[in-house]
């Protein structure tokens, strides 16, 4: 913090009241600011549109016989995996967060970043290995037989607990990155206030602490189940059918993507009231910046609160990295001298490539989204955000679809422009550029940079903001000098998020890659494709080993 | 942090991306969209470039995302060719008109007219059977006959079964429906159902993997996957039974091939899908992935030939794309997940 009006504003903003109302917009003049979330969300709006204007295809044939047959049976599994996953990922990754954020127990320093590695491992790669492993025909399951014989007792892993058990292990680091955020800024100070009200430390942690953290936990939260809501990879494994597997029946079965739209529509509708019911409440409070407490003493753990601690970290990471890691390491061992080559690096090269671009991109749009929310917080505004971060709760293969057509439209518009006018053949011309897939990619992974930004600039009260303003600093430079630094750990948040979300990511770059733009991500599609895990594991170690590279560039920023 | 300098990096990165992306003009050159994916297809390629000088560009993906672009993309497409990996998305792809119909001697000759579009729009390359495979412990191969018979209530609690969201099953029971109507390959599939020793399974070879180890006695798979799996395990007590030869046959589908409406480069993609339909790539296909050859007078690679001779079924695989959705539709029904 070199910036010397930002000091002044913090403490400004501290000596205020911090839960003081946000000013409101009408004493400002309109600005350009007004029509970046509008501009965004028209963006997002392309493949959403698409996929929404499908309503009016006639499918009725085939909404009926889902209405008849699987549609109620997948309304009640999609139910029940969300709120597994909702409160699972809540709970592994609070709990955790709020470990390695304030508590100090053995290997503290060492899970507070490892605990991020599973972000890198692909759900549906956990999931494979994870059933590979427990499922019947897996060595613990033949093992207990061999001991117990036949007819020794096992739980399903297939079930409903196996698929949602899977699933908290992948998502929780969205939780435990945005919750440990908050916890690191305000968790042992809140506590410490807290304490001088005359709570004790348990309910100091629900009381104060708890919901100071609302905003992140949430934000998280959202990200987990939309997530889930998309997902298919991971529920094709365990043959657990959602909504999502309606989608793709639907359109690769009954080769019908009118009616595969018509069901995303819905779900994107189902997210929109969510998203709404969640700002609605959490509208209800006020957060206040306070100074980073990094130097505040942590609660040392002892006994078996230490053990405890340490065993539930080790445990997470063990089921969540190092198993499926582990034995992807195995398989790729054994693949590695006939698959492995230079073309590798190439893989290699597009994914950090595409990741790093798609990072600086999303994170740039959504903190001028954030902050342009901020200076007109009026209804059409939050609206616009809101559309505008829903492109996260589309199955991936959706999405990518609803981008290609319109822009494939567009590209057709032009070249048949370029030939009346001028008599030339274009061919196609933005289609097969890195700036579509980039683009994509945006409105994808838009959620995932919108909510740790968002969520870091509720801390930043209005006093703050009318203190820079006192000082002649308005717009840009506002954003940039007093922003901006208390932003940092939340921009830096989103970026890991995104880089490796965009690494993992499938089906946009499948379809938006130009010739011969392969992936680590395609190469893991190539072999999973045709059944061929045990191949897909060297890609898919790489590109866990590519994930590395973002998480450990977060730690050594926030962990100064 | 962000400043101009770094928003001026960012725009300077961004039209760098632009023109990497730019496609690049070549000589002679046949553009291939394909969800036959790279390692199953790419030794065809180099033989057939090496061959002929052509080059050939391909992109891979899953078939609807293939057929979605494709349609989106209309007449301005770089696609000369389109390969997917089942009749369905053939038979869809000529349905909405993607596809062109391609007069040759060579593909007329060389492959079997029950695995080709009776219009010509696509032509099966490789074929890939449905069968049987059992537990050798369990089960003697005289208990085996007929698809159909595996809905009998001897088979309780004995049979494994993928999940039907895979295209294999719903196009064997597509081909089903063809052969007995809706009514009664719905009482079939309801037979399956009933005799599930376990819930379907994700993939084939975890079928086979549950077989081995005594949850079930006997599942439906292709042969490739059997293949494979032996490859690995030889030690496993697994065994292929040819179902259906006093009656239908085996069924089959095909991996296969048509020429796009808009093919910029038709001549050279018709020369490449006549190549792949000769004994060169026929060969190839069979040993990449064990699957058949289409052309009948290629012989299987050997550990392929060493599983026997059989029947197929003569029915036109592009009954399996006709019927593929009420398929979808009777398995719903019949409560296969």
């Amino acid at each position: 913090m070199k910036d010397e009006t930002l000091s002044v504003a913090v403490q400004n903003g501290n000596t205020l009241t911090g839960f003081s109302r946000f000013p409101s917009s009408s004493r400002r003049p309109a600005s350009g600011w007004r029509l970046i979330p509008f501009l965004v969300a028209a963006l997002v709006l392309i493949p959403i549109g698409t996929v929404l204007s499908s309503f009016f295809a006639p499918t009725s044939d085939i909404w009926q016989h889902l209405v008849e047959t699987t549609l109620p049976g997948l309304l009640v599994n999609t139910f029940w995996l969300a709120l597994g996953v909702v409160s699972g990922t809540a709970l592994l990754g609070v709990s955790l967060a709020w470990l390695t954020a304030v508590c100090e127990f053995p290997g503290r320093k060492f899970f507070s970043w490892a605990l991020l590695l599973p972000l890198a491992v692909p759900a549906y790669v956990t999931a494979f290995v994870v059933l590979g492993l427990f499922d019947f025909t897996g060595p613990v399951q033949t093992a207990l037989r061999s001991w117990l014989g036949p007819d020794a007792w096992f739980p399903e892993v297939r079930g409903r607990l196996g698929v949602i058990t899977v699933m908290v292990l992948a998502f929780y680091p969205y939780v435990y990155l945005l919750a440990r955020n908050a916890f690191l800024t305000q968790g042992k100070r809140s506590l410490e206030a807290a304490q001088s009200l005359g709570f004790n430390r348990t309910q100091g942690f629900f009381k104060v602490a708890l919901p100071m953290a609302r905003p992140w936990i949430a934000g998280g939260v959202m990200l987990a189940l939309m997530e889930t809501l998309a997902d298919f990879g991971t529920v094709a494994v365990f043959n657990y059918d959602t909504f999502t597997t309606a989608i793709y029946k639907a359109w690769f079965g009954m080769f019908s993507l009118a009616a595969a739209s018509q069901l995303a529509s819905l779900l994107l509708v189902i997210v929109f009231a969510l998203i709404v019911v969640e700002q609605q409440v959490r509208a209800r409070m006020r957060y206040a910046e306070s100074k980073q407490s990094a130097r505040a003493d942590r609660i040392t753990l002892n006994g078996w609160h230490a053990t405890a601690a340490t065993a539930l970290a080790l445990g997470t990471l063990f089921f969540a990295f190092l198993l499926p890691v582990g034995q992807l390491g195995i398989w790729a061992a054994s693949s590695f001298a006939q698959d492995f080559d230079a073309r590798y690096l190439e893989f290699l090269w597009h994914s950090l490539l595409l990741s790093a671009l798609a990072a600086l991109l999303t994170c740039a749009v959504a903190l001028l989204l954030v902050y342009a929310a901020r200076r007109h917080p009026d209804a059409a505004t939050r609206n616009a955000v809101r559309i505008a971060t829903l492109g996260y709760a589309l199955p991936g293969t959706v999405l990518a679809v609803g981008m290609f057509v319109p822009l494939a439209g567009l590209d057709n518009w032009l070249g048949e422009m370029a030939l009346q006018l001028f008599q030339i053949e274009t061919g196609l011309l933005i289609q097969g550029t890195l700036a579509i897939m980039l683009l994509a990619y945006m409105t994808r992974f838009l959620a995932v940079s919108h909510s740790p930004i968002d969520s870091a600039m509720q801390r930043i009260t209005g006093s703050i903001d009318e203190a820079a303003m006192s000082l002649g600093l308005n717009g840009w430079v506002m954003l940039r000098r007093v922003h901006l630094p208390i932003l940092k750990s939340g921009i830096f948040t989103a970026a890991t998020l995104v880089f490796v979300d965009v690494m993992k990511e499938m089906p946009i770059t499948l379809m938006t890659r130009p010739f011969g733009w392969d992936t680590l991500a395609v190469r893991i599609f190539e072999m999973t494709a045709e059944g061929a895990w045990e191949q897909a594991a060297l890609p898919a170690v790489a590109l866990v080993l590519a994930g590395l590279v973002p998480i450990m560039l977060f730690m050594r920023q926030t962990e100064k | 942090m962000l400043t101009p300098r770094f928003g001026r990096y960012l725009a300077a990165m961004l039209c760098c991306a632009m023109l990497l992306g730019a496609p690049a003009a070549h000589a002679e050159q046949v553009v291939v969209y394909t969800a036959r994916i790279e390692q199953l297809i790419k030794p065809m390629f180099d033989v057939f470039t090496k061959d002929t000088g052509i080059a050939v560009k391909f992109v891979t993906d899953n078939e609807g995302a293939l057929l979605a672009r494709l349609k989106a993309e209309g007449k301005n497409t770089p696609a000369d060719m389109l390969i997917t990996v089942d009749a369905g998305n053939l038979w869809e792809a000529a349905r909405t008109g993607l596809l062109q119909p391609v007069e040759s001697k060579t593909l007329d000759a060389n492959i079997p007219a029950h695995l080709r579009d009776p219009h010509k729009q696509w032509f099966g390359l490789s074929v890939r059977a449905r069968t049987m495979v059992y537990n050798t412990q369990k089960v003697k191969p005289g208990e085996l006959s007929t698809y159909e018979d595996l809905a009998e209530p001897k088979w309780k609690g004995r049979l494994c079964l993928r999940s039907s969201k895979k295209v294999y099953n719903q196009s064997l029971v597509a081909m089903m429906i063809a052969e007995h109507g809706e009514a009664k390959a719905e009482q079939i599939v309801k037979g399956w159902v009933a005799n599930l020793a376990t819930d379907p399974l994700s993939d084939d070879t975890r079928a086979m993997e549950f077989v081995a180890a005594g949850k079930c006695d006997v599942t439906l798979v292709n042969t490739y996957y059997y293949g494979r799996l032996l490859a690995k395990n030889p030690a496993l007590p697994l065994a292929i039974f040819w179902p259906n030869q006093a009656s239908s046959g085996v069924h089959v589908n095909v991996s296969g091939a048509g020429i796009t409406k808009y093919a910029k480069n038709e001549a050279a993609a018709i020369k490449l899908l006549e190549f792949l339909s000769m004994e060169k790539a026929q060969h190839l296909y069979a040993e990449v992935n064990m699957e058949y050859p289409a052309n009948p007078r290629i012989k299987p690679d050997e550990v392929v030939a060493a599983w026997g001779s059989f029947k197929q079924n003569p029915m036109n695989v592009a009954t399996a794309g006709e019927l593929q959705a009420a398929a979808v539709k009777l398995m719903d029904r019949a409560g296969y997940r």
